[in-house]
């Protein structure tokens, strides 16, 4: 066991562990912030994805000890009030199903706005195309994207 | 609109906040119990000693509160029921809340999801609820103004008299009209002027879900509770016989490993540490049963589609003889391999076993089924068993087993301690309840007209039960007709896989008619109708389906898609019914490069009156992405019993980039709404396989297509 102090949503936490916990454990089983999801653990899912400085990053395949004093932001801490406009667009194009996999599913679609603010439908398949959902969203994920993307300065 | 994460009774009341004088009517939307709603004391409610399985409250402030307790799975049934009821209350959906019922004393028959049950089982009652209550309120603002309940018409939450031009809101009213008769009769709305029901209403759980609240089972925590991971026998025909846990126990974190039935359970204080000390465990096991493999199945299946000994499920006429006379014979088989539920929030649950009870909590398609099978388990009654619903990441099916749930109460009662079982992927997908691998062998016997006058379907499956749906189309549209099957049972354990046995017979079924219509020389949508019209004028034993819905849908989607009109695009049809709802397909191939690509389907869905467009269409479209997914790429192999493939890297889901355009639409019928989940399922694997037949000349026998002959070296 040994502590990590970890940046998180702009704060700073604390967790005791080993050194090769996955982040997502970390996050869930000892924070509290449960808002990142178990999909695979292999890094095939995308469900556990969380920004790490900013780059969409599998959570479940990142050991606490690598992350050094890189920022993390969950789900929890993508906006203040749940307003990031990624998030505004899900609920305007109603795209949770089963909703397991959207957090993980807004991460990734947060994390290439940010880099590309005017994605292409090929860009944004491509971005997206790690994340699974098993409910079959994906015409509405492709719809939300685009409408975040009017909305992203 | 608003969803509160709480579920116990004593918070519905607060939530409901009918302290003040309001008023709580109790109803059933199920037949068990009384039937009429009836007003509920607080203090009866609170208690427990009613007989209704869900409630409504109106506060004074007018807001309604509705208990919904359907298991919610990603169906909208969470949304769909309070629309229902909000609806023959004429109530502003944006001053109604939602909260989800647990499972108690009350009798909740069929609170579960599955067979895409929940609506048409519940329509009347919901329906019902809400107009009594409207009629209360009604009577309440009639009483207060003296003038005649029928002189009063209601709107967004109020009651108002047009000839005096007064208004009162629900609120206002609802300590009135607690103390009112129930109504014995109540009159329902003309589905004309439904508002809300066939609106687009968003998923109330949207905003919790877009913010990453704690919803879904995995996401139960409880201070002093531990976490459990099972190691099960690596495969099918295996049992446990000894573990040395030695190494596993010393391990940071690990409070105990215990062992039940054939499996050891690792127990501490975080996932990750359990999950390691697994790793760690030396388990032996021995074999108790046949090791079969895939290659196996293969030959079984040749074996037992020419066994003497099969089931009939259904005989019309003279087979024989109509093969015997026939001009044209047509003959097909078709295979589906094993595949896996895998929802995507793997299986866990909850579980606490006291002296005085057990407390169950996580994601379950069958609260009930878990709840009775723990107190046979435990040997106590299902009184002391409470059972709390938490949002289920899917479940397609897997969570109508209790086999997860038990495992925790197992743990939970060898360490005496407030225990959380979670599954890995790997577990989940080697772990068994499969959709079963199936064969089919189709026969047809044609006139010298083109006529299908004679048609045999052997069905051959792995633990699959019947795997026919023998009164379903084309029964009851050929004159002479014999339907059997056979049945290999297998250590692989099998279970309902959304649209059970549809899901695959559909595929083989519709393919084969296309093949018929090819060699007959027809057109096959227009041998479908020629077959239906034969249906209708002189039926051949038992219908399960209606004539004029079929031919409505697949009239509807020809119209639709341009069918036989457009160049350059290959197109394949496909029509199938179930669950109580028609869904006819078209899909649309191009070729690319020398290989066809899927760019597009038409649908069009009859499942009677949509109460919600956006979960609906949803609905159809994630059916549609399902169905498309599984037939190219879903593929569960076996070596020696064990699943050769164990996560995503190696099972393949389809991913966005792989999805087809959908035009969607719903035959609008006002008939009272049938099953939704699952009907959109089953004929979208034919739909495109037809069209990579006129595409390549190539018929797709076997799923998955990407590893057929026309995918081979491209997918
Ligand atoms: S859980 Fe991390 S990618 Fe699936
Ligand atoms: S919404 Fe269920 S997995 Fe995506």
């Amino acid at each position: 066991m040994a502590a990590f102090k970890l940046q998180i949503n702009g704060r700073s936490y604390q967790a005791d562990v080993e050194p090769d916990t996955p982040l997502l454990w970390v996050l869930r089983d000892h924070l509290g912030l449960v808002g990142t999801k178990y999909g695979c653990g292999i890094a095939q899912c995308g469900a556990c994805t969380v920004h790490l400085n900013g780059k969409a990053t599998r959570s479940c395949v990142l050991p606490v000890s690598a992350i050094g004093a890189a920022k993390v932001t969950t789900i929890e801490g993508l906006s203040a009030n749940g307003d990031h406009p990624v998030q505004l667009a899900w609920e305007a194009v109603d795209v949770p199903q089963c909703g397991y996999c959207q957090a993980g599913q807004i991460m990734t679609a947060a994390a290439l706005l940010k880099q590309k603010p005017k994605p292409t439908a090929g860009e944004i398949d491509a971005a997206m195309v790690g994340n699974l959902c098993r409910c079959g969203t994906y015409h509405r994920i492709r719809e939300a994207v685009k409408i975040a993307s009017t909305k992203t300065k | 609109m608003s969803t509160l994460p709480d579920s116990s009774r004593r918070n519905f009341l607060k939530l409901a906040a009918t302290a003040g004088g309001g008023l709580l009517l109790g109803f059933n939307w199920t037949s068990a119990g009384a039937t009429t709603p009836t007003v509920v004391s607080e203090a009866a409610f609170a208690a427990g000693n009613t007989d209704f399985n869900s409630y409504l409250s109106i506060a004074p402030d007018g807001i309604v509160t509705i208990f919904s307790p359907n298991p919610e799975i990603g169906q909208g049934i969470k949304t769909a029921f309070p629309m229902i009821v909000a609806e023959e209350l004429d109530v502003d959906w944006k001053r109604v809340k939602v909260v989800q019922a647990v499972l108690d004393k009350q009798k909740y028959e069929r609170q579960l999801t599955g067979g895409s049950g929940a609506i048409p089982h519940s329509w009347k009652r919901l329906r019902q609820a809400g107009a009594t209550a409207r009629q209360m309120l009604v009577e309440a603002a009639a009483k207060r103004w003296n003038v005649p309940a029928a002189e009063c018409t209601t709107d967004k939450g109020t009651v108002t008299h047009a000839a005096t031009g007064r208004k009162l809101g629900y609120g206002e009213l609802a300590p009135e009209a607690a103390r009112l008769p129930v109504p014995a009769e109540v009159k329902l709305k003309d589905i004309k002027d439904f508002r809300l029901i066939g609106s687009s209403v968003k998923n109330v759980d949207n905003r919790n879900i877009v913010t990453g609240k704690p919803l879904f089972g995995l996401d139960f925590y409880r201070e002093g509770m531990l976490f459990a991971m099972v190691q099960r026998p690596p495969a099918f025909g295996m049992k446990f016989k000894s573990v040395d846990a030695t190494a596993a126990k010393a391990m940071a974190g690990i409070v105990d490993v215990v062992t039940f039935k054939n499996n050891v359970a690792v127990v501490g204080k975080s996932t990750w540490q359990v999950k390691k000390a697994r790793e760690a465990l030396k388990v032996e096991y021995e074999k108790e049963g046949n090791l079969e493999s895939t290659p196996d199945h293969d030959q079984l299946f040749a074996n037992l589609l020419n066994s003497a000994e099969a089931t009939v499920r259904r005989k019309d006429g003279d087979v024989a003889a109509a093969f015997a006379t026939a001009a044209k014979v047509v003959k097909g088989e078709y295979q589906c391999p094993f595949l896996s539920h895998s929802p995507l929030e793997p299986m866990n649950f909850f579980a606490h076993v006291r002296p005085d009870g057990v407390e169950l909590v996580g994601p379950t398609q069958t609260p009930e089924l878990a709840r009775t099978e723990t107190a046979k388990l435990l040997g106590i009654s299902p009184d002391t068993i409470t059972l709390e619903l938490t949002r289920m990441g899917g479940g397609f099916g897997r969570r109508l087993k209790a086999d997860y749930v038990l495992e925790a109460v197992e743990v939970s009662n060898l360490v005496k301690a407030p225990v959380k079982v979670i599954w890995t992927r790997e577990d989940d997908m080697t772990g068994g309840s499969y959709r079963p691998a199936v064969r089919y062998r189709f026969e047809a016997a044609l006139d010298a007209g083109g006529n299908m006058v004679g048609y045999k379907l052997r069905g051959v499956g792995i633990n699959a039960g019947n795997p026919t749906r023998e009164n379903n189309f084309p029964s009851g549209a050929v004159d002479h007709l014999l339907i059997d099957s056979v049945e290999h049972q297998s250590p692989i354990t099998t279970g309902p896989w959304r649209a059970p046995i549809t899901n695959f017979l559909a595929f083989a079924e519709q393919s084969f008619l296309d093949e018929v219509a090819q060699a007959a020389g027809k057109d096959p949508v227009q041998f479908r109708l020629d077959l239906l019209d034969k249906a209708k004028q002189a039926p051949v034993g038992e219908l399960k389906y209606d004539v004029d819905r079929t031919r409505k849908v697949i009239e509807m989607v020809a119209e639709k898609s341009g069918w036989g009109k457009k160049k350059g695009i290959f197109q394949g049809f496909s029509v199938y019914f179930s669950h109580a709802s028609y869904v006819a397909q078209v899909g649309e191939v191009l070729m690319v490069k020398g290989k066809p690509v899927l760019k597009k389907i038409y649908a069009v869905a009859d499942c009677g009156v949509v109460v919600n467009q956006s979960g609906a269409r949803q609905q159809v479209m994630g059916g549609i992405v399902d169905g498309v997914g599984h037939a190219m790429y879903g593929n569960l192999t076996f070596r020696d019993g064990a699943a050769e493939q164990t996560n995503f890297d190696t099972y393949r889901l389809i991913r966005i980039n792989e999805i087809p355009e959908i035009d969607l639409h719903f035959v609008d019928n006002g008939i009272d709404p049938t099953g939704l989940g699952e009907p959109a399922l089953p004929p979208t694997g034919a739909a495109v396989a037809n069209a990579i037949f006129k595409a390549t000349g190539k018929r797709l026998r076997n799923q998955p297509f990407s590893e057929q002959e026309v995918y081979k070296g491209v997918m």
